[in-house]
């Protein structure tokens, strides 16, 4: 072909050489780098991986701390003495204690000190109170193994007969409500995730949609330069996999950035009455190895769904591409 | 190489566009396709090139019968025709040089093979210097030029072109004419799309004339 005698023809050999290293440079990528679409399609994947990984940070704490909640309060009963006619309280507290500590599946008992009961009355009562001067109930706290607890209603048949104004408690009602509210509030959780992660998935596909709309030209001359279709489908799933994953990381690293100032800022003020207020509700603000875990699943999720919307999206378009009408001509 | 009998084609239930149409196209054959605006040139190149399937009628394209042509072996039978479109379909993100060396990269050649048959072939549709140029800045012309180099690239067998001088002047569109004969002579197969009767004069070629949805041919 190249030995044709055409008017504008310049064959000099060095120019030749020139011009091939001249071409000896990076090609341009198949699928333009970036445009508007792409730039929004980012930041929309950024956003959504945001929230969607707030969300499930913060499901994950409501869990652990609920968790916590429900073992910090099994792991303790309580024996209660109210004071009757003629008992002698320091007695019954001390066989009360010997009793219970008696029974396998606990693991040390406490008695509750007259200063200590005092204190506990004090928000109501006021200081320099005489406790003598009051019928007031004592406790003994048990402490129970949670892996191995005791048999409560053998306990309470051991104890009652021998101290008959003495109750043992061993929170079950209390729990059991703890617990109806912790699942109640992890099942929220989930539920609000699951919305979120719907809507992450739903934004991601008309996103990505979005931005596929853009490149049906390109679909269409790679297709009638004679690209096989997985070819083309595999240079668009590239690119969008990487957009996505872009998007995701920048998303899941911001996620990230607020747990940790968040659980910096609970440690640094620590012992404050904020803190402390905060720390009872939702623990240290660390979200652990199981929240880093599913925040950088979430990104590899979503760049993957990016891929699998684009590649779907080529597909149709080819289908599509032979059965368009054509301009009159 | 291509043969069409009795070939009907319509879209869904509107009328056929496309009438019993019945023509050979012979290996190394030159010839126009015409006919007023709107009478189906494109829609017969689309039927030419694959793009669309006939209603009716038996097409065979490299001895294979067309309706039995699956999906996967479209993209090879299209490698062996060329095809240079009325909007000429050149990626605005990707240079002169990297546009026309498209056709190769798709089948996964590396550059370093066919980086010299690009270059000349580009210095030979006379767009040396405008390899490195983005399609954006090329003129109408050059676009051409462009979109007729890339689909030479390979070799085919066929050239099919849609208006390929309806952007030009007639001194271009005359040496884009003789680009089109030189590549005949070299033994490629030419279908020209046209409605300008000034460019069909200048050769004695066979003539295609399509109105109201018929075909008749002129050798």
């Amino acid at each position: 072909m190249t030995d044709i005698p055409v008017d504008h023809l310049q064959d000099e050999a060095a120019e030749t050489t020139a011009t091939v290293r001249r071409v000896q440079r990076k090609m341009a990528p198949i699928v333009p780098a970036q445009n508007i679409a792409g730039r929004a399609l980012v930041l929309v994947i950024a956003i959504m991986t945001f929230l969607s990984c707030l969300t499930f940070g913060a499901v994950t704490l409501v869990r652990d701390t609920a968790s916590v909640w429900e073992n910090q309060i099994s792991r303790e009963a309580t024996v209660q003495i109210k004071p009757v006619e003629g008992l002698d309280m320091e007695a019954a507290l001390a066989q009360a204690s010997q009793i219970a500590g008696e029974f396998p599946g606990v693991t040390g008992t406490k008695i509750v000190d007259r200063d200590a009961t005092a204190r506990l009355l004090e928000p109501w009562l006021g200081t320099g109170l005489n406790i003598d001067e009051l019928p007031v109930p004592r406790l003994i706290v048990v402490t129970i193994d949670e892996a191995n607890p005791p048999d409560f209603a053998a306990m309470r048949a051991a104890i009652t007969p021998k101290l008959p104004s003495a109750a043992l408690d061993d929170h079950r009602t209390w729990v059991d409500r703890l617990v109806a509210m912790a699942h109640t509030t992890v099942t929220i959780g989930f539920a609000v995730l699951a919305l979120i992660l719907s809507a992450t998935v739903l934004t991601v596909v008309f996103a990505t949609r979005g931005a596929m709309a853009g490149n049906g030209h390109i679909i269409e001359v790679l297709h009638f330069v004679g690209a096989e279709a997985r070819f083309i489908a595999r240079e668009f799933r590239w690119h969008f996999l990487v957009t996505g994953m872009k998007g995701a990381a920048a998303g899941g690293a911001a996620a990230i950035a607020v747990f940790i100032v968040f659980s910096w800022w609970s440690s640094r003020n620590m012992a404050t009455p904020q803190a402390d207020q905060a720390t009872a509700l939702f623990g240290n603000f660390a979200i652990g190895s199981t929240g880093y875990l599913g925040v950088g699943l979430m990104v590899l999720v979503i760049g993957a769904l990016t891929a699998a919307t684009s590649h779907a999206t080529v597909v149709a378009y080819l289908s599509d591409i032979d059965i368009r009408q054509p301009e009159a001509g | 190489m291509i043969r069409f009998e009795n070939v009907g084609l319509r879209y869904g239930m509107g009328p056929e566009i496309l009438r019993d149409i019945s023509l050979h196209i012979p290996e190394r054959s030159f010839q126009f396709l015409s006919g007023p605006s709107g009478a189906g040139k494109t829609t017969l190149l689309r039927l030419l090139f694959m793009s669309l399937k006939p209603t009716r009628g038996l097409i065979t394209i490299f001895g294979k019968d067309r309706s039995r042509i699956s999906r996967g072996e479209l993209p090879l039978l299209r490698r062996r025709i060329g095809v240079v479109f009325q909007d000429f379909r050149l990626l605005d993100h990707m240079t002169t040089y990297e546009n026309v060396a498209l056709p190769l990269r798709v089948r996964g050649r590396e550059e370093a093979n066919y980086r010299t048959d690009v270059t000349e072939l580009l210095k030979w549709v006379g767009l040396g210097d405008r390899m490195h140029v983005l399609p954006p800045v090329l003129s109408g012309g050059e676009k051409q030029r462009a979109a007729i180099a890339r689909a030479l690239i390979e070799q085919p067998e066929i050239l099919l072109a849609d208006e390929p001088t309806g952007n030009v002047d007639p001194p271009l569109a005359r040496r884009l004419l003789r680009l089109f004969i030189e590549l005949n002579r070299l033994g490629t197969a030419v279908v020209i799309a046209t409605h300008d009767l000034g460019l069909m004069e200048q050769v004695d070629a066979r003539r295609m004339i399509l109105a109201g949805g018929r075909l008749d041919v002129y050798d």
